[in-house]
């Protein structure tokens, strides 16, 4: 079970047990003992579906890695092949299938596509002479994974740069899909707003395949009132600026990956009583991090300096509890708190963990380097000097720190300044150049081509007009006890998130003027919905929205939605889905390309 | 009601009864003499071949196609060779089996759908008799020919001759012969007198009927039920005996007291029944004969056809058509004289009822007293079914309501779906639709094979009334209909594309289930291709008409439907093909109206394909993506002159594109690469795809200050990131004189602090107090904190009048510097005193 899932407005189980019936249907079509063969890739994005409990009360004894050459031996009667469908990884397989009938065993060959077969892959597979050899082809639909009791994800890590870069629309079919899929289980969402060119497209291909499914008239009551698709590149400045609520900051300096994070081991050395911590462990403590966690959820999304005065409230009603203790005197008494200490042990460790983590973050948040990089970024996002060669930068560069930081940085200032100078562009362009090597011109084209940096081609900056509008900055952010949601940049207010907060009240409307200065059209469709299924509101009924970020969402995007999910006067739950989750690292890595070298 | 026993005829513990179906509509001039006749079982259409023999080219044979009424559908000459014999398909297709073993498959409305052979060697010995035969499988041929060998095709739909062992001694024809479907397999029993054999697809073998003595003579007819449970043997004495089809088991044995073998001998029994028993035709007689010795006896006046069906027999004539069944069981129950059963009672109630005499409450409160009422209903609804004239269904409905009325919680749907599925079944029997079902037949074939009939009959109107009536669900009913009405429209030669076109979207509209790219896929086969290309239009899939347009060979506008549709897979597909299918050139030229598809086609290239993708951005004068596949390219050149030339092609490309700043960018790289080969073999520095960072580093790292200068000056590095660079390198040699002299060559573009850190870095406080003084004056606190000079940094402070600088410092001081820390306080509080 994934309890956490359906705690909140929408129950997202729904979803996640429909995934795992579909699943087990799998399964059971290749009846005897199987072997999992794994395009690594998906086994992140399984994990949240089905742990290896399911797989194998569906008789799977093993699991490989699908890489080149000869399968592993296994005494099983089906090889099934979980993969994406991609002409590399067909051309794995089909060698694998070769050298394994030399061997003249008599196992039998599955397939099975996520999220979608492909007549490409297959037309591959049957060129390679290997189509024939599997008994079921088949498509596993995962477009969107429940991520957490709020938040799904397509965990489609090239989304972004396909759609940006390569024009390559692939993923917007895969949301257009998954939106379709969702529908079916929680009803027609009856409005759609959007806001870019994927959008656009996205909802074109919703509204299509509704049409394609004339007929069959969904008879489910709506969950979402509205859903609203955001292009990531109508606000590229969030990513790239430095998260800093606590789950931000642990993915931006550890990095969450598919609801886990990997972290150092010393602050977790298990130190028992009376004995010498003689060997540290070595290797990296792996966390899951979800709602399912009570203390998690309630300072996952509080702005960094407000966690540690959150952990020691906790701390000392944890060690209350336990004081409890003295005070049982009954025996009915010492039951009620036996019976309550495996849950106080849990959230003991889960203190200690957090304690630990705070720790580590605050080491780096309270450092000098972490503070000038803040300092700079502030100032970009406030219009400082953005039209100059900025020295930090520059000195950065000089420093040779990560070519990340340094593209982090330039591009956001470009960002802010709606381009770049020429001089300024050329002058950072062949400063990283020189410093990390030539070979980062291809990257440099991407982000050009992305939009991220660019030179300036009108000598008109709309940015101050959208920042002043939208009031991206808020001078008085309050850490402790946020008014807005510019408590999750300590100051710059996302602007993805106050489109959507605007669009929620006074309407999309009153920034007419912005929306027009930001890229890709804006719309509005309406979904009919069949008679005797428009809802009836209760009086002070919470309206829910979904709002899909096309090319990724940061946490502490997600952070400031939840802020307006809760506050009491916003009558508004948000639900969130992506193609990923990103921070500005991840994303900026996604853009990069290397040719591999050669050494002549 | 007396009456409705009137033709009852009973025959050991069952009845038999003949009911008339239809007048027949057709007008025989020569009655049924003379003709080859197929009637489809389930009512099915009747197809008469006349005078078959007939050969002479100037009065052809007419072949005529009936409705099970007699409407005429269809009739013309038959211009092809011999018919040996017609049959009818599961699916309403006739089958005309010629002489030559050439098999003709036409549709009800005697359009030529298609031919096949039953074997080239029967061309030779041609085809003595032919047989149509149903199984699960289809519909299947079997033929016996002039040489005495069987040939048997399973299912037409799907051919597979299968030649059938030689038997033994078989001259010419059999004398009588039938197809058996047991056990998945199909086998053919053949007599050839004093021999019954069983012939499969591997031997012949002899058997013997059980009970079946040599006295009873040689089989000279033979017949198989309709379920081939049965087997009925008529020998040259009379005799017919009746068993299972599996020969294990005999039934019974009846003198007919004939001599001559029956015209047609047919089973009639219903499922269920335990009598089974066979009907037997002569030319002026029709016997029943069952399990027991009697037998019943109709004569004839005219010549008649037998139509073995599920539950009984029909009896076709030249003027009617009568159905003879056994009376079913319920029935009996209920019309039998004097019969006590429930549902009688029930149905005397409601008689009385209707006279409004009390006698109704007598008979209801017998019923009720047996707590039968449920029952009583029961066998009135069924009973209802199984009639065929209308006002006899109505009273036994009318009794099964009324019964109703006295019963709480009784399920009110089997008398609802009963009505309902009455008023079909009488809707389809009326004689211009001519499907003369029982409602036993109706149940088995089931109401989707019904909807498909009417549908092959073309008719439509009804079918869907029926759907809407029968509230099937769309997809299942209406659409299914439309679908095949929409198949049949665009075959209509008379009609303008425009016109079926505008027709099919009218009525179709978007009904959910109906396909606008099967219909146009029909439309294609009729080789109407625009017809097509109009239809798939409104296909709101545009998944769908991907296929059908490539099939056509519009590429183009496939291609434009798969980017329509978004389905990136599909646009790959459509691209694949494309590709296969154009020459470079056209596919290009195509790809470059489709941006989508071109980027795509891009990303595969990029994949699989590299030199295809230089000629893609070629063709584009993309001189930017083309100087960056140069560059990506020149990676993969493991020689230096290549991977220059490569890099060369970029700059032109990059300069062709007005990328100033690339083609300078990569013209340095170059000149970087040449200088980096010269130096590793001067001096074998391994600097070779080292930035130019990086390389400065290595030289002032192996003490080449001259030739790291040189770099600096000639791509005009900026002072600032040099000065680090020399600094920490200088440092980290620790070359401290080297560093001073350094310092003092000009003034430092990144001031001084830096030279007190990096010189802490490296742990020599000496060397970096050197710099202290030098550092300005908003840095000097830092300075003196990095070399842990707290006094120092106080005085400054102070000296300031700083309160943050006092700050720092204050922070870093421990408890032991007690004095300084009252001093800073001190400075601290006359500053926030002014």
């Amino acid at each position: 079970m994934a309890a956490h899932l359906s705690y909140g407005r929408v129950n997202l189980n729904i979803l996640r047990e429909a995934a795992r019936k579909e699943l087990r249907e799998f399964l059971d079509k290749c009846a005897g003992s199987k072997a999992i063969v794994w395009d690594e890739y998906l086994t992140g994005p399984f994990g949240m579906i089905a742990q290896y409990s399911l797989l194998k009360e569906h008789e799977v004894e093993k699991m490989f890695t699908l890489k080149s050459g000869r399968l592993p031996s296994a005494d099983v009667k089906n090889i099934i092949f979980f993969v994406r469908p991609r002409l590399e990884l067909m051309d794995i397989i089909a060698e694998n299938v070769f050298s394994e009938d030399k061997l003249h065993s008599s196992r039998d060959f599955h397939i099975l596509f996520v999220p979608r077969r492909s007549m490409l892959c297959e037309q591959r597979l049957k060129e390679q002479g290997v189509l024939g050899s599997f008994i079921n082809i088949d498509e596993y639909i995962l477009d969107l994974i429940p991520y957490d009791g709020d938040l799904l994800s397509m965990e489609y890590e090239s989304a972004f740069r396909e759609c940006y870069l390569e024009n390559d629309q692939t993923s917007l079919y895969h949301t257009a899909k998954g939106l379709m899929t969702l529908q079916a289980l929680y009803g027609t969402i009856p409005q759609i707003y959007g806001k870019g060119e994927c959008a656009r497209h996205v909802a074109n291909m919703m509204l299509r395949m509704k049409r394609e499914f004339a007929g069959s008239q969904n008879q489910i009551l709506p969950v979402f009132d509205t859903l609203l698709l955001l292009d990531r590149n109508v606000d590229l400045l969030t990513p790239l600026a430095t998260q800093l609520t606590y789950e931000g900051l642990i993915d931006e300096i550890y990095g969450i990956n598919n609801g886990y994070v990997k972290l150092p081991p010393e602050k977790f050395a298990q130190k028992k009583q009376g004995e010498a911590s003689k060997d540290l462990p070595t290797e990296a403590k792996k966390l899951q991090l979800n709602s399912a966690e009570e203390l998690y959820a309630e300072i996952r999304d509080k702005n960094f300096n407000a966690v540690g005065a959150a952990l020691s409230k906790k701390a000392k009603i944890i060690s209350a509890a336990f004081e409890e203790r003295h005070n049982a005197k009954t025996v009915g008494e010492i039951k009620q708190f036996v019976s309550q200490l495996p849950h106080m042990q849990a959230a003991r460790s889960s203190l200690a963990n957090h304690t630990s983590i705070a720790e580590l973050i605050k080491d780096i948040t309270t450092s000098e380097a972490f503070f000038d990089n803040l300092t700079v970024e502030q100032e970009f996002m406030t219009g400082v000097d953005t039209d100059k060669v900025n020295t930090y930068i520059e000195d950065s560069i000089a420093q040779k720190d990560p070519l990340i930081k340094i593209l982090r940085l330039v591009c956001m200032q470009s960002v802010c300044n709606n381009g770049l100078k020429q001089k300024v562009f050329d002058y950072y362009k062949r400063e990283i150049l020189q410093t990390y090597g030539y070979e980062h011109m291809l990257t440099l084209n991407n982000l050009e081509k992305a939009g991220l940096l660019k030179p300036q081609t009108s000598s008109r900056n709309n940015y101050p007009t959208i920042r002043k509008t939208l009031k991206l900055w808020m001078e008085d952010a309050n850490e402790q006890n946020p008014n807005d949601i510019s408590y999750v940049y300590s100051g710059y207010a996302p602007l993805s998130i106050r489109l959507t907060q605007v669009l929620a009240r006074p309407g999309w409307r009153s920034i007419e003027e912005v929306l027009k200065m930001l890229p890709g059209p804006h719309f509005e469709e309406r979904q009919q919905l069949p008679s005797g299924l428009h809802k009836k509101r209760q009086q002070g009924e919470n309206r829910t929205t979904l709002v899909f970020f096309l090319g990724g969402v940061s946490y502490a995007e997600i952070a400031a939605l939840r802020f307006l999910s809760q506050m009491e006067d916003s009558g508004m739950e948000y639900i969130i889905a992506t193609t990923k989750l990103i921070n500005g690292t991840t994303w900026i890595k996604s853009l990069m390309d290397r040719p591999e070298s050669q050494t002549p | 009601m007396a009456f409705i026993t009137a033709n009852w005829n009973p025959l050991g513990e069952a009845f038999y009864r003949k009911t008339e179906l239809y007048e027949m509509c057709w007008n025989l001039r020569d009655g049924l003499r003379d003709c080859l006749v197929a009637a489809a079982p389930y009512g099915g259409p009747i197809a008469l071949l006349r005078e078959p023999h007939r050969r002479s080219p100037s009065s052809r044979p007419q072949l005529e196609i009936y409705s099970a009424s007699g409407v005429s559908i269809t009739s013309f000459p038959w211009k092809s060779g011999p018919v040996v014999q017609l049959g009818w398909t599961v699916s309403d297709e006739l089958l005309c089996i010629q002489e030559d073993g050439s098999v003709l498959i036409y549709d009800v409305f005697g359009s030529f759908k298609r031919h096949f052979s039953m074997g080239q060697e029967v061309v030779q010995s041609q085809v003595l008799e032919a047989k149509v035969f149903h199984s699960p499988y289809g519909t299947g041929v079997a033929i016996v020919t002039g040489s005495s060998r069987f040939t048997l095709a399973t299912n037409i739909d799907d051919l597979k001759l299968r030649r059938l062992p030689e038997v033994p001694g078989l001259r010419g024809r059999p004398s009588c012969w039938v197809v058996l479907t047991q056990d998945r397999q199909t086998k053919v029993l053949l007599s050839t007198g004093p021999e019954l054999y069983i012939l499969d697809n591997t031997s012949c073998t002899a058997v013997c009927p059980p009970g079946f003595g040599p006295q009873a003579g040689s089989i000279v007819h033979m017949s198989v039920s309709f379920s081939y449970k049965y087997l009925a043997l008529f020998t040259d004495t009379g005799h017919v005996w009746t068993g299972s089809s599996h020969l294990q088991d005999k039934l019974s044995e009846v003198d007919t007291k004939k001599s001559t073998p029956p015209k047609q001998m047919v089973w009639c029994r219903r499922p269920k029944s335990q009598q089974p028993s066979v009907v037997l035709m002569w030319d002026r007689l029709l016997m029943v004969a069952g399990v027991c010795n009697d037998t019943i006896q109709f004569p004839m006046e005219d010549q008649c056809v037998l139509v073995g069906e599920l539950d009984g027999v029909r009896i076709i004539s030249s003027t009617n058509q009568e159905l003879l069944q056994e009376v079913p069981l319920v029935c009996q129950d209920i019309f039998k004289i004097a019969s006590m059963a429930p549902g009688a009672l029930l149905l005397e109630a409601h008689r009385e009822y209707e006279k409004s005499s009390q006698k109704a409450d007598e008979y209801l409160r017998e019923i009720k007293e047996q707590s039968m009422l449920g029952e009583a209903v029961r066998q009135c609804v069924e009973a209802a079914g199984h009639e065929y004239d209308t006002n006899t269904q109505k009273s036994l409905l009318r009794a099964a309501s009324f019964g109703k009325c006295f019963l709480t919680d009784f399920s009110p749907d089997p008398f609802v779906s009963t009505c309902r599925e009455l008023r079909v079944l009488n809707a389809v029997r009326e004689s211009d639709v001519g499907l003369p079902l029982t409602y036993t037949q109706f149940k088995q074939m089931t109401l989707q094979v019904l909807i498909d009939r009417l549908v092959y009959r073309q008719f439509y109107p009804l079918a869907i009334e029926i759907c809407r009536y029968l509230k099937i669900p769309d997809y299942q009913g209406v659409s299914r209909v439309l679908k095949h009405w929409a198949s049949c429209k665009v075959q209509q030669k008379d009609l303008s594309d425009e016109a079926i076109a505008r027709a099919v979207c009218v009525k179709v509209g978007d009904s959910p289930g109906v396909s606008y790219s099967h219909i146009a896929a029909k439309a294609y086969e009729c080789g109407r291709t625009e017809l097509a290309i109009k239809l798939l239009d409104f296909e709101a899939r545009s998944g769908e008409q991907v296929p059908l347009l490539l099939k056509m060979k519009r590429s183009q506008l496939a291609l434009s439907k798969a980017v329509e549709s978004g389905d990136t897979d599909l646009v790959y597909t459509v691209v694949t093909y494309l590709k296969n299918e154009m020459n470079r050139g056209d596919f290009f030229m195509t790809l470059r109206n489709q941006p989508v598809a071109l980027s795509l086609y891009r990303q595969f290239c990029k994949l699989q394909e590299q030199e295809t993708l230089k000629d893609l951005y070629n063709q584009d004068d993309d001189h930017q993506e083309l100087a960056n596949y140069y560059v990506t390219a020149s990676y993969r050149e493991k020689r230096l002159d290549s991977r220059l030339s490569l890099l060369q092609s970029a700059v032109d490309e990059y300069n062709k594109a007005k990328n100033e700043f690339s083609a300078k960018a990569t013209e340095d790289e170059m000149r970087l690469l040449r200088f980096q080969r010269k130096l590793d073999d001067e001096k074998g520095a391994g600097l070779l795809g080292l930035s130019l960072q990086a390389t400065m580093e290595a030289l002032l790292a192996l003490g080449l200050h001259k030739q790291a200068e040189q770099l600096y000056r000639d791509f005009r590095v900026p002072d600032k990131r040099y000065w680090w660079l020399k600094l920490k390198s200088l440092a980290e040699k620790e070359e401290w004189e080297e560093l001073e002299k350094f310092s003092k060559s000009k003034k430092s573009p990144i001031g001084y602090l830096a030279f007190v850190e990096v010189c802490m870095k490296c742990n020599n406080k000496y060397e970096a107090k050197k710099y202290v003084s030098k550092v300005t004056p908003e840095q000097k606190v830092k300075a003196h904190l990095a070399i842990s000079d707290l006094e120092g940094a106080a005085d400054v402070a102070i000296e300031h009048k700083n309160e943050s600088e006092m700050a720092a410092v204050l922070s870093r001081c421990s408890a032991s510097d007690r004095s300084l820390i009252d001093r800073l306080n001190r400075a601290r509080a006359s500053v926030a005193k002014k």
